[in-house]
């Protein structure tokens, strides 16, 4: 019953969002009817769209599994901006140093380096957080300031394809790189990329991780109660270093997947970091808030916030209604979401007077109100 | 024993009768058939074990619940008490467990809450601290009206309450375990302030499951037990051994039987352990402690003395600032609880929601907190649920936690479920050395003898035990030296045998022994 509730309530969110978003349409001098189907076809409605879909999706659920490991340990990460960049920047110095290792070695390798150089930036406000109580909201933002200027010192100048300078042009951008480390196309033809897999897979691995091993129920036991915790025995402060850098190391994935899943098959900005991510480090969160901060229900998450991408492309495309529309109504979706919480936490509290006590369903696989995700910053 | 209220000689017609009152909640009859009334000047102590049914009782009684059968009458008048405003409009008050004060504000601030000024718009402070005084000066609770809550003791706090409820002419007043937070003098003086009240005419409620409070100033009792009452007396007629056997539906021992062990080696030794609290001034000084193996020491004191930061530094919670202490033969003062742990020591937080368990946490999750990354529970980086699952069921088992699963909820749980939660799993670890901080506060009477019980079981097997207690009975019940702290020092260290209360009394309040036989022959030990 809860299960149930707690996926309508998020959803009934979503729908009141649309229809104030009809609201919009109308305002712009547009049929709501149209701008609907021009907005749902464009995300789902054929299979050339889904796929974008999909690909928008994957790294808005990579940094969404990661949130929810930082969240569940009571750590709030606000700096998948710069753990992506980061993790980009280190997978495709990798590529750009080894371009000739065979793409069986090279895809992981460059995968994997986007996870560590990730995970670095996110142990780093972890580490300060943990061992000399820096607030880890206000380090994870700044942090990525610091990352998208490194990004541009190397975009446009170490890293900068040379043919930029050549022409004069110097768009920061890196020169097309080793087609070995390209991901593979999971449908040959197709943008379905290896990349929307991994992101899947890592979501459960995510579960996993929280649910099924030692190192999660350490981070969910800090993340619930950090006395009882380090009164068992629990490391407090490794546990939320650990917390930060494997969300970190999820966006960083994100990072290489950007890279490397991308038609360019190459690293470029405008010089600002979402000119890269498409602010993914930031949509990922709201991503895991609407998925009630699990793992599972992100996936589905990342593919509705995916869908509103590329239906908003479509819109603009058909209806010539400005795509700006389809950003203000993503964060209807989340102000409704996050507002639904209250609402959520008094349907909860009527399923549990209903129930005998203690029949309640375990703790695993069960999404968190969202009201629960506005995790309080405990020191 | 089982007479019921009416058969009493009731030459005083009752201010509050409550006949054959029933409450069901889903799954739950909370209250079944409760008769209970109260006299003018008296007090009628309503003792029950957590869910016996008190607090729906007295809820009704307030207007937060309607009785689903049963009737109420006020001064023989049938009523229907419909909100705790129309309560209170009834003169009823209430002394809430957890009091009901804005801190930020003053006393006379808080008394003023609520009611109309009798200026209009305007408040009225002198006018309410004038009345305050008049209040305060009559039933000797001596507060100042003028100063701000947050800088009372807990004692003080308690007597704003009760300065509030007499501000509001409450003639029927509530007493929900008002000692729980006091000190044993300050439970002296309120039950002075208490006698004093219902010899004014007022009447009473007592809600305890001390059981030597009841019998020290209760009038009347009446025994709850799973929502009926379990009996109505007096504490003429009966003893403490009855009420409790009374509360549990079983005899039950109030002191556990304590075979004789000849302690063996030292496993704990504290040397020179100074500990500041969190606001920098030392709370433990200079304490030398020994623990040896198959004793339980009693850390007797009036709470606040040291005792506190003297469980956390030794667990690890808190670091000393000097001192040693070695558990069987690992120092051990300043290491992290993995540290302390690892060299043998096991840990009863004095408060349970805080440090002891995860609330959120399912009831299995909270018995393996410690151990959930050994090699028995966990292996190739995932945890190993059948073993798990396994072993909790089997300490939920024998530790007899009342829970519908190991995967409830531990929070849903009553307190001392949870406690015996937390027991069960520090004794798994198979500690060298148990540090129980207040093992049974709060805890209903099955739950403490079955406590108590494993605590002395461990003693035989050769566990060091510290006992921390406020509980005189726990101490001496339990205890085969004990050691009263005052100030953060242990003022003497006496043989349990050879001790009396009234010299416990004494050193808790700080007072130097004379050179006593007892004390003389304890002190090096």
């Amino acid at each position: 019953m809860r299960r149930l509730v707690g996926g309508l309530v998020p959803l009934g969110a979503a729908l009141v969002a649309f229809a104030f978003g009809a609201l919009m349409l109308l305002a712009v001098g547009a049929s709501p009817w149209d701008g609907l189907t021009a907005l749902v076809s464009g995300a789902f409605g054929s299979g050339d769209r889904l796929i974008a879909t999909a690909v928008k999706a994957t790294p808005l659920l990579l940094v969404g599994a990661g949130i929810t490991i930082s969240f569940r340990a009571s750590v709030v990460n606000i700096g998948g901006e710069g753990q992506i960049v980061m993790g980009a920047l280190l997978a495709t110095s990798l590529a750009l140093g080894v371009p000739d290792l065979p793409a069986i070695l090279l895809v992981p390798l460059v995968l994997m380096a986007g996870a560590v150089g990730g995970g670095l930036w996110g142990a780093v406000p972890g580490a300060l957080k943990a061992y000399a109580g820096v607030n880890e909201i206000l380090s994870t933002v700044m942090l990525n300031l610091v990352a998208v200027q490194f990004m541009n010192y190397l975009l446009r100048g170490p890293l900068i394809d040379p043919l930029e300078l050549e022409t004069g042009t110097r768009i920061p951008q890196t020169q097309r790189l080793s087609d070995n480390a390209a991901l593979p196309a999971l449908v040959p033809g197709t943008r379905l990329h290896l990349g929307v897999l991994v992101a899947v897979l890592a979501a459960f691995a995510v579960w996993v991780l929280l649910w099924r091993t030692p190192l999660g129920f350490r981070l969910r036991a800090v993340g619930h109660n950090p006395d009882a915790a380090r009164a068992a025995g629990i490391p407090v402060r490794r546990s939320v270093v650990t917390a930060l850098g494997l969300s970190g190391s999820l966006s960083g994935l994100a990072g290489a997947i950007l890279v490397f899943g991308s038609e360019g098959q190459r690293m470029a900005t405008d010089g600002s970091a979402a000119g890269f991510t498409g602010s993914a480090g930031f949509n990922g969160i709201v991503t895991a808030l609407f998925g009630g901060l699990h793992p599972l229900w992100t996936i589905p998450s990342s593919y509705l916030f995916g869908g509103l991408l590329t239906g908003a492309t479509n819109l603009q495309r058909q209806l010539q209604i400005p795509s700006a529309l389809a950003i203000a109504l993503n964060g209807l979706v989340v102000i409704f979401v996050v507002s639904s919480g209250r609402f959520q936490a008094r349907i909860d509290r009527f399923v549990d007077g209903r129930r005998n006590l203690g029949t309640a369903l375990a703790d695993d696989g069960e999404p968190l109100a969202p009201a629960e995700a506005e995790v309080d910053s405990r020191g | 024993m089982s007479t019921p209220g009416t058969s009493q000689p009731a030459s005083i017609p009752p201010m509050l009768e409550m006949r054959g009152v029933t409450k069901r909640f889903p799954g739950v009859l909370a209250n079944d058939r409760v008769d209970f009334d109260v006299r003018p000047g008296e007090v009628h102590t309503l003792l029950g074990e957590n869910g016996a049914g008190k607090s729906t009782l007295m809820k009704i009684l307030f207007g937060l619940y309607q009785p689903d059968e049963g009737d109420l009458r006020l001064n023989g008048v049938p009523i229907r008490i419909e909100s705790p405003t129309d309560a209170i409009g009834h003169q009823i008050g209430m002394i809430h467990q957890h009091f009901m004060l804005v801190p930020t504000l003053t006393v006379a601030e808080n008394v003023a809450l609520g009611l109309k000024s009798g200026r209009g718009p305007l408040t009225d402070l002198q006018a309410v601290s004038a009345r305050i005084e008049e209040i305060s000066s009559s039933y000797g609770l001596a507060v100042d009206p003028s100063v701000a809550i947050w800088k009372l003791s807990v004692g003080e706090r308690q007597r704003v309450e009760i300065i509030k409820a007499l501000y509001r002419d409450a003639q029927l007043l509530v007493l929900d375990e008002p000692t729980a937070v006091l000190t044993p003098q300050e439970v002296d003086d309120l039950f002075v302030i208490l006698r004093q009240m219902s010899s004014a005419g007022r009447g009473l409620i007592f809600i305890s499951h001390k059981l030597h409070e009841v019998m020290a100033l209760s009038d009347r009792i009446t025994v709850l037990r799973n929502g009926r009452v379990a009996g109505h007396t007096t504490p003429q007629e009966t003893s403490r051994q009855e009420l409790a056997q009374m509360m549990v539906g079983r005899a039950v021992k109030l002191a556990p039987d304590k075979p004789s062990v000849e302690p063996g080696a030292d496993r704990l030794s504290i040397s020179g352990l100074t500990v500041f609290n969190d606001s920098g001034s030392a709370a433990v000084t200079n304490l030398d402690l020994t623990v040896r193996s198959g004793e339980i020491v009693g850390i007797a004191g009036v709470s606040g003395n040291g005792q506190r930061e003297l469980a956390e530094s030794i667990i690890g919670m808190r670091h000393p600032s000097s001192g040693s202490i070695i558990v069987d033969g690992v120092e051990v003062a300043g290491s992290e609880p993995a540290e302390s742990r690892g060299a043998g020591l096991a840990y009863v937080p004095e408060e349970r929601m805080k440090d002891g368990a995860v609330g959120e946490f399912t009831v299995g999750e909270n018995l393996v907190l410690v151990e959930h990354g050994s090699d028995r529970f966990s292996g190739r980086g995932l945890l190993r649920f059948g073993a798990i699952r396994e072993h909790c069921r089997k300490l939920v088992d024998d530790y007899r936690v009342k829970t519908p699963s190991i995967e409830t909820p531990t929070q849903s749980l009553s307190g001392g479920n949870i406690q015996k939660i937390i027991l069960a799993r520090e004794l798994a670890t198979k500690p060298t050395v148990l540090i129980a901080a207040q093992p049974t506060r709060g805890v209903d009477i099955g739950a403490a003898e079955y406590i108590h019980e494993q605590l002395v079981e461990q003693r035989s097997a050769g566990m060091a035990t510290l006992l921390i207690s406020e509980d005189l009975d726990e101490v001496f019940g339990l205890a085969d030296r004990i050691a009263v702290m005052f100030e953060g020092s242990i003022m003497a260290i006496l043989d349990t045998e050879a001790a009396t209360r009234e010299q416990v009394g004494l050193l808790m309040a700080g007072v130097e022994s004379d050179p006593a036989p007892a004390a003389g022959v304890a002190l090096d030990r």
